[in-house]
């Protein structure tokens, strides 16, 4: 090992100030996880002490399984995160390409008014985003979660993905078009592959933002059938009870489906991040 | 079998006028070779050729017909590009076929067009790595290859040299001009860089500022420059213009190369001072500050030792003097 690079005190001084940070990034998960597998009384009684054969209990879990539908929540939810995730992706990275490969009357005006998305909330229209499910029929409904979720990440995606498709060699194109390629075969075989890890960013930031979602959830689809998971959470909390053994137990498995999609992505991810720092 | 005609073709991007009027005849298995400064349009008048850019008016003909509406798959070309541009997912191979693949050759041909290329260019032991496997001079090899599969009408190279390092930059050169002896084919080829011009081309085009200064073939150009543009621009070291006022001459300005001019310490035209001398063994550069003619270069065939500081007289070759007029213009 050099020792022109690194010294010790140095090396130590960095490590404390990263495992301080993890430390204080994962409290909280490992303080909803940990009690989840423990007993009401466990859970108030000493909530920063990890589950003792004493205190351990599955309740939380058994209430959540036993409780009606959460399996079926966690299907809505999975297959709202995920039609949104594929739209956004699929839309947000032809836009992108469209912007940064052609060059046609307003299309900066164009690019600024996809990515103004970025700076409004989507919130704000929620009474004119409900008026208009309702006038379509499609309140509860999960079609509505997946429009308005698409609606939601496009701009970011447009705005991240027109970005690193600038940055893809005019010459590879150009080669696809005298190969006789078509425009459709030159984005998805040659230019997708190549943003990838940018995909895999914008995916990230996609996703947790519709998986962890209540507003639209409990405005646009809160019947039975239509539930998520955090919508469906919410059963457990009460004006004057609250099943804290259950909320806890939902949120831990709420996390397992995120965190799974989170490492596919990952090895993709931080390639994204630190592309173009580094050659 | 692979002529090409360009009339009066004009490029303009938004008020910006690229090309300002290109007439252009390139015969049936010639080397042409356009060259000029960065921004003189070269390049833009090659993808007019492609076909990747549309030109604003005029017309590109190929073979006879008008191909200006032609997508550039159907124009009968083949383009080799500066960065290479291979198709990082496909191996050598794909990526030499996928032309043809798309253009529904039979599987058998592909396999025997690639077999010719790819023992032409010494590629079959690498036909079935990926691009990125590849060290750059092979990469333009595989892009070369991929151009003469397709047995195109027109090769078209973008300074295809340019991301080489020198030793391979003049193996490479050295194939390309191999390739155009063996498949007599018609080929165009543009670069900023006058030796490669200078080497490869049957007929160079000089271009500067979106027009033609010059069309001829490379020793033409050099003894016969049409104007001042064409003579400074072919030549390396470049050619000396000296002001003719200074010298009581009626021509605007007069042009010497540096290898037509002698030095003699005691006697001569132009006394000067050595301000630096270049030694590259086979010959040497003199950079003299003359009285008369300003900062000029000499180029000296051998070795030649002068000291900075030291007195020298240069002697113009008269018979190799060029005068130029106002307009830039040679006169006869």
């Amino acid at each position: 090992m050099s020792t022109a690079t690194r010294s010790v005190p140095r090396t130590i001084g960095a490590h404390a100030i990263l495992l301080t940070y993890t430390a204080i990034a994962l409290f909280p998960v490992i303080l909803v996880i940990m009690n989840s597998f423990k007993s009401r009384a466990g859970i108030f009684g000493a909530p920063l002490t990890p589950p003792t054969p004493k205190t351990f209990d599955l309740i939380g879990y058994t209430t959540v399984i036993g409780q009606g539908d959460f399996i079926h929540y966690f299907q809505n939810s999975l297959v709202v995160t995920v039609a949104s995730l594929f739209f956004v992706l699929l839309f947000g990275a032809m836009a992108a390409f469209a912007l940064s490969e052609y060059r046609f009357r307003g299309s900066s005006l164009m690019g600024l008014y996809l990515a103004l998305g970025i700076m409004i909330p989507i919130r704000l229209g929620t009474v004119a985003i409900l008026q208009l499910m309702v006038a379509s029929g499609l309140v509860n409904t999960l079609t509505a979660l997946i429009l308005v979720y698409t609606a939601q990440g496009l701009p970011l995606a447009v705005f991240i993905l027109s970005e690193f498709m600038k940055q893809v060699s005019d010459d590879l194109k150009n080669a696809g078009r005298i190969d006789g390629l078509s425009e459709y075969t030159i984005f998805f075989r040659l230019v997708l592959p190549l943003v990838r890890p940018s995909m895999a960013t914008v995916a990230v930031f996609t996703m947790i933002p519709i998986w962890n979602d209540l507003w639209f959830p409990l405005i646009l689809a809160p019947s039975e059938e239509t539930k998520t998971v955090t919508l469906g959470a919410q059963l457990f909390l009460g004006q004057f009870v609250t099943n804290w053994n259950a909320i806890l137990a939902a949120l831990s498995l709420a996390i397992m489906p995120v965190l799974i999609l989170y490492v596919i992505f990952s090895r993709q991810l931080i390639r994204g991040i630190t592309s173009g720092a580094v050659k | 079998m692979g002529s090409l005609n360009i009339e009066n073709v004009k490029k303009a991007f938004g008020p910006v006028e690229v090309l300002k009027g290109i007439n252009l005849e390139v015969n049936d298995g010639e080397f042409v070779v356009f060259v000029g400064p960065s921004g003189c349009g070269k390049s833009t008048l090659l993808r007019v050729i492609a076909g990747l850019e549309d030109s604003t008016s005029g017309r590109v003909v190929i073979d006879g017909a008008d191909v200006s509406a032609t997508p550039p798959a159907k124009r009968g070309i083949a383009m080799v590009f500066q960065t290479y541009a291979l198709y990082p997912h496909l191996t050598v191979k794909n990526n030499m076929g996928l032309g043809l693949k798309q253009a529904g050759t039979p599987a058998a041909e592909i396999e025997r067009r690639i077999g010719i290329a790819s023992s032409m260019l010494s590629l079959e032991p690498y036909l079935e790595r990926r691009p990125a496997e590849l060290s750059g001079g092979q990469r333009q090899r595989v892009a070369i290859g991929r151009a003469v599969v397709r047995e195109p009408k027109l090769f078209l190279f973008d300074e295809p040299l340019s991301n080489l390092d020198a030793a391979l930059r003049v193996n490479t050169r050295l194939e390309i001009a191999q390739l155009h002896r063996r498949l007599k084919a018609t080929m165009i080829y543009v670069t900023h860089d006058q030796v490669e011009a200078m080497t490869l081309a049957d007929k160079i085009v000089v271009l500067n500022a979106g027009r033609i200064e010059q069309i001829g073939g490379p020793m033409e150009l050099y003894n016969s420059p049409a104007n001042e543009f064409v003579a400074g621009f072919i030549g390396s070291p470049k050619m000396n213009f000296v002001d003719g006022a200074r010298l009581g001459e009626t021509a605007k300005t007069i042009g010497v190369r540096p290898e037509h001019l002698t030095v003699d310490p005691k006697s001569g035209a132009w006394k000067g001072t050595v301000v630096h001398a270049e030694h590259l063994g086979a010959d040497t550069n003199l950079y003299l500050d003359c009285e008369k003619a300003g900062l000029i270069t000499v180029r000296i065939f051998g070795v030649y030792d002068a000291e900075p500081g030291a007195t020298l007289y240069a002697t113009p070759d008269p018979a190799k003097t060029y005068r130029f007029g106002a307009d830039g213009k040679v006169l006869k």
